[in-house]
């Protein structure tokens, strides 16, 4: 692969990101002064990096394949001795759909949001970390090395929290947010730690650099590098162990969780490990690891989203079941990477829409997120029914929804891998198809169960015709991009592609998901749409309790990690207070003792401080006498 | 009968020089023949466009590298760089002298600094309004001096300088308009002190005279390398001289003047001596130090070794206990003079340059924290306790960061050109050997930094009480001086490279 300096058009490929981060700074350093303007601001930024992302597309499909990788150096970074890295980008094909994913997508949010937060009286503080985001998470995927895609990843960190807590006043956003940065921070550790072994093991952390060099050292070493990356993406992508920030970010405005929780910043985990395809290639531990993680995650995700009540935690679910597809897939190896980064986009697309889809229901409805009190919505809600059904239709993946194509061919992938993990996918999208038509039955259809002072109501224009043009995506981009758009061919030269035999022709496959698939929909509009929906939510079974706790997520997490970190805390601020305080403060008392004797000296007489001077030049001139003598 | 011939002045090179001197000159004229009512604006418009055209020139003339008036000035590299930071220091000093707006009752001066204090003649002087402007004359008076400072390249035209500088930085000490007693007081002991080292100075000189048969610098180098024999006469002479220089820089046990003299001055004398005469007074030992006796430089670097050491520890030490702000400068002044000594002693072209860029950087600084200062007030006029500072960040966010980062800066805390200038210095004394110097050095900023720190601490982490103190509204000279400081101490910390970079294109002292 050979790598080209940015010319032309390329050249200003910075501008994507700089656009967005100028945004940023203006919107959040003028402060209140650009409540009124500030939001076009912040919506004209993305959209300006939306058109150059289209832009570089067409320029990129006019070069020939080996000369579609794209490197600018804006300058050198860091140079620390032999160390040294640039701040310098790579528009590669993978960067590119993940670039025409942000932008587009993030286009329609910021969009969306202009009516969302119309009534916010700090909208432009929202829509300055809104573009922050955008600008790190374009700084993430289109980084050339893996110190500059830190930089990317801890900023969007940094934006997700900022936006978790933008109604930092209701407590339990401000918990969310230092939850979700936190747990964070931990997948953060890995990141840092593979960089460093990298470093030590390559020498360079730059992803030609590394991945040319990948097959040279040992596989103990890009195991545990895997393993590092692993545990950095589990922690973005809220993969089991660290899934438990993902349902409390939904404390955030719907926009964010649409954006950031569903759409792009969640699936940066999927993308770090596609990126660095070569390494899980010659680390089979670390790859199986991958696919472990996934499963885990694919059935918690579904599970939790089965039992919620709140229509954002329930998709939330979702997202971190959708995710699992991707890590399977990738998991899976050179057979699974473009089906993940096509079910990323389809899923990009559709969940943002369901996400928008809930906004606005819940715009309508008080800002209620309680689905026991939503229902028959549809005739209410006309444009939002019609494109959530179409958000729906994708992700429980009935043909020709964009979702079928994805998950179809991830499901498959998995079948080439073996009957164990192709069935457990399976299985989970039948888990899919029921919680996703509870989820639907209970908003639209069924009896109203509204509370008395709610007047649904149909959201304004900006925020439907972003929905409608995320329907729209949700119902064609499957199709579009698999035959017409061929993202096989366009993915193959960064992350690989290889296809191996199964046992059965493939439209068996498809047969048993979609049976399965509909299985779980007739069994979710039996419960929900054909009885009646308590507005109390019953009982239920152990596992509807265990899932409305996120499958005791947080008391694992509780007595695992918090309450023995309490302990040592604890320790260490016995051991600071009386042995570390008890050296320093006597330390601090010697010398403040000696300040305030020395302080005597001072005795502001002239005499003294003349004799002072005599006394040092005695001893001055005596010294270099007696010294010679 | 000797033929008297005119020595070669290269006019051009020393022009700068000379802008200032036709200043002070037309400022005394001014004094003595405008109306009083004119003399303000005259004397704003002498000093500002004075040091700007100064300055202007200075930087015409950045490729001159000369010795001229008959080898008694030398124009180089450091000489350059060194005038170019006391005029800029003076310029941005000159605003804070020039400040109005901060006192109910006029500016930071006596109104008639003759009258006794608490007289009838005082009260009535006060009552009137009158504004003293003479101030000026001295101000420009002493930047002269300290300009011919870094440039005489003989014992006497250096010897000169010094009066020329100090003289009238005695008087301009004396001149406060409140707490009259405490400033007369200062600038008495000022004066006694600094005669004395002054004789040192001299004596010193006469006795390297004594020696090289000459009071040129070059030919005292050439004197020394020639000799094969005792040397003690000039070592003894040589030390003199050092008590001079040293006694300027407020060195230990040198330094005893500082404390008084920064608390007693008012504030606008205490930025502009605290800043520009380290930097003439460092210049000059450089220049002293390197040209004339690197031939004896075991023996000065031995001095210099133990005075920074003391200047250092014992500086740091007593400004832990000190509860007045401007005392406790005074004392990180002394305790920053020993900083300053370890890259002196390093005697290396990176010594020189790190010199130059702590004397650049810790001058900003200094002009900074005392611009803040005069601005935070209570009814006695300037709050200088620092119990007075508690929760003054809460009320006055801006200054209080301002403070803050002049605070971190003096602390050298990265991203401050405070770090940078320490760093440069350090490096260099590790690079020339003298490593227990400089862990000596860095044991003395880690005490250091805590009584900067505590500053930030008391203004941002006390609540504020009934005695805290309220900031004036400055006019726009003091703005301009605080905005400029505190700019230039975040770039320098930032982006220090293209200063680095200037300072080693300077080159060394030449001969």
């Amino acid at each position: 692969m050979t790598v080209m300096p940015a010319e032309g058009l390329f050249s200003l490929m910075w501008l994507l990101i700089a656009l967005p981060l100028a945004g940023a700074a203006i919107l959040l350093f003028t402060g209140r002064r650009s409540n009124a303007w500030g939001p076009y601001l912040g919506v004209f930024t993305v959209c300006a990096s939306a058109v150059l992302g289209v832009l570089l597309l067409i320029q990129m499909m006019g070069l020939p394949t080996e000369e579609r990788t794209i490197t600018q150096v804006a300058y050198q970074w860091v140079f620390i001795g032999n160390f040294s890295v640039d701040l310098a980008f790579q528009l590669d094909q993978l960067s590119m759909v993940f670039i025409l994913l942000i932008t587009i997508v993030g286009s329609l949010i910021h969009i969306y949001s202009l009516g969302y937060m119309a009534h916010d009286p700090d909208k432009r503080k929202f829509f300055g970390y809104l573009n922050l985001f955008v600008a790190a998470m374009l700084l993430l995927v289109m980084a050339n090395n893996y110190l500059l895609l830190y930089v990317g990843w801890e900023g969007v960190g940094v934006a997700s929290y900022l936006l978790i807590g933008f109604w930092q006043y209701k407590r339990s956003a401000a918990t969310a947010a230092k939850k979700a940065f936190i747990i964070n921070r931990v997948g953060d550790v890995g990141l840092s730690l593979a960089i460093m072994l990298m470093f030590v093991t390559f020498g360079s952390v730059t992803f030609s650099d590394v991945f040319g060099s990948a097959t040279q050292a040992s596989e103990g070493t890009l195991t545990a590098i895997g393993l590092l990356l692993l545990l950095a993406a589990a922690g973005k992508s809220a993969q089991f162990p660290l899934q438990a920030w993902l349902l409390d970010a939904m404390e955030g405005p719907t926009p964010v969780s649409a954006l950031i929780h569903a759409a792009t910043m969640v699936t940066a985990g999927v993308y770090l490990i596609a990126r660095s395809n070569v390494i899980y290639n010659n680390a089979e531990i670390a790859a199986m690891a991958v696919i472990i993680v996934a499963l885990i995650t694919i059935f918690m995700g579904a599970i939790i989203g089965s039992a919620k009540d709140d229509i954002k935690k329930a998709l939330a679910g979702s997202t971190m079941s959708q995710i699992g597809y991707m890590m399977l897939a990738v998991g899976l190896g050179p057979i699974g990477y473009v089906f993940a980064i096509f079910h990323l986009l389809t899923h990009g697309v559709f969940k943002a829409g369901l996400f928008l889809g809930a906004g606005s229901v819940m715009h309508g409805m008080n800002d209620n997120v309680n689905m026991r009190r939503y229902g028959a919505l549809r005739s209410v809600m006309v444009i939002t029914f019609i494109t959530f059904m179409a958000g729906y239709l994708a992700i429980i993946g009935i043909p020709p929804f964009s979702g079928f194509w994805s998950k179809d061919e991830i499901i498959h992938a998995a079948f080439e891998r073996g009957w164990f993990i192709g069935g457990a996918a399976v299985l989970a999208a039948g888990i899919t198809g029921f919680y996703m038509t509870r989820m639907v039955a209970m908003t639209f259809f069924g009896k109203k169960r509204w509370e008395t002072d709610a007047h649904p109501h149909e959201s304004p224009a900006v925020m439907t015709i972003p929905l409608i043009i995320l329907g729209l995506g949700s119902t064609f981009l499957g199709m579009a991009l698999l035959f017409w758009g061929d993202i096989e061919g366009w993915l193959e030269p960064v992350v690989g592609y290889e296809s191996e035999p199964t046992p059965l022709p493939t439209s068996a496959y498809i047969g048993i998901t979609l049976a399965f698939v509909i299985a779980g929909s007739i069994i979710g509009w039996i419960t929900y749409a054909r009885r009646e929906v308590p507005i109390e939510a019953p009982q239920g079974n152990w596992l509807t309790r265990a899932a409305r706790k996120d499958l005791y997520g947080d008391a694992v997490n509780y007595a695992l990690v918090v309450a023995p970190t309490n302990y040592a805390a604890r320790a260490l601020v016995w051991f600071d207070s009386r042995i570390v305080d008890g050296c320093v403060n006597g330390s601090a008392a010697i010398v403040g003792g000696l300040s305030g004797r020395m302080r005597r000296t001072q005795s502001g007489f002239i005499r003294s401080y003349a004799l002072s001077m005599v006394g040092g030049a005695v001893l001055v001139l005596l010294a270099l006498v007696l010294v010679r003598i | 009968m000797n033929t008297f011939t005119a020595p070669e002045i290269d006019y051009v090179a020393i022009t700068p020089i000379l802008i200032v001197a036709i200043a002070a000159l037309l400022s005394v004229l001014t004094e003595t023949f405008l109306p009083r009512s004119v003399r303000r604006p005259v004397q704003l418009m002498l000093t500002f466009i004075s040091l700007t055209g100064a300055l202007v020139v200075l930087l015409i003339n950045r490729d001159i590298r000369i010795i001229t008036g008959g080898g008694a000035v030398a124009i180089d590299g450091p000489a350059l760089v060194l005038m170019g930071t006391i005029l800029v220091l003076s310029l941005l000093s000159a605003f804070l002298v020039a400040e109005r707006s901060l006192d109910s009752l006029g500016d930071s001066f006596a109104p008639s600094a003759a009258a006794l204090p608490g007289s009838v003649d005082e009260r009535e002087y006060s009552a009137r309004g009158y504004f003293q402007t003479e101030i000026w004359t001295l101000f420009l008076f002493a930047v002269l001096g300290m300009l011919a400072f870094v440039v005489a390249n003989d014992l006497l035209i250096m010897f000169v300088a010094l009066e020329v500088m100090s003289l009238p930085l005695y008087l301009m000490v004396g001149m406060a308009r409140r707490r009259r007693l405490l400033s007369q007081e200062a600038a008495l002991k000022y004066f006694v002190l600094g005669a004395f080292s002054s004789a040192f100075f001299i004596f010193g000189a006469g006795l390297v005279y004594g020696f090289a048969g000459s009071i040129s610098l070059p030919k005292i180098h050439d004197a020394l390398a020639s000799t094969a024999g005792e040397t003690l006469l000039i070592v003894i002479g040589m030390a003199m001289l050092l008590v001079g220089l040293l006694f300027k820089v407020g060195a230990v046990p040198f330094h005893q003047w500082t404390p008084d003299v920064y608390q007693g001055a008012p504030t606008p004398i205490t930025a502009f001596m605290g800043a520009t005469v380290k930097v003439a007074a460092f210049g000059a030992m450089m220049r002293l130090l390197y040209v004339a006796f690197s031939g004896i430089q075991w023996d000065w670097e031995i001095i210099l070794w133990v005075v920074s050491i003391l200047s250092m520890i014992i500086g740091s030490l007593i400004a832990l206990t000190q509860s007045d702000i401007k005392r406790m400068l005074a004392y990180s002044a002394i305790a920053q003079s020993g900083f300053i000594l370890v890259g002196v002693v390093a005697a290396s072209p990176s010594g020189i340059s790190a010199v130059m860029f702590y004397l650049i950087a810790y001058g900003l600084v200094t002009v900074g924290t005392l611009a803040v200062i005069s601005m935070v007030r209570d009814s006695t006029g300037e709050a200088t306790h620092l119990s007075k500072w508690a929760g003054l960040g809460k009320k006055s966010p801006v200054l209080g960061a301002v403070m803050a980062i002049f605070m971190l800066s003096l602390a050298g805390i990265p991203l401050t050109s405070g770090f940078v200038i320490k760093f440069s210095v350090f490096a260099a004394g590790i690079a020339s050997g003298d490593t227990w110097l400089v862990i000596a050095a860095v044991v003395a900023s880690i005490i250091a930094a805590f009584f900067y720190v505590r500053v930030i601490v008391v203004m941002f982490f006390s609540p504020p009480n009934e005695n805290t103190a309220s900031v004036a509204v400055p006019s726009i000279f003091t703005t301009i001086t605080v905005a400029a400081t505190v700019t230039a101490t975040m770039v320098l910390g930032i982006i220090p490279q293209p200063m680095i970079d200037l300072l080693t294109n300077a080159g060394i002292f030449i001969r």
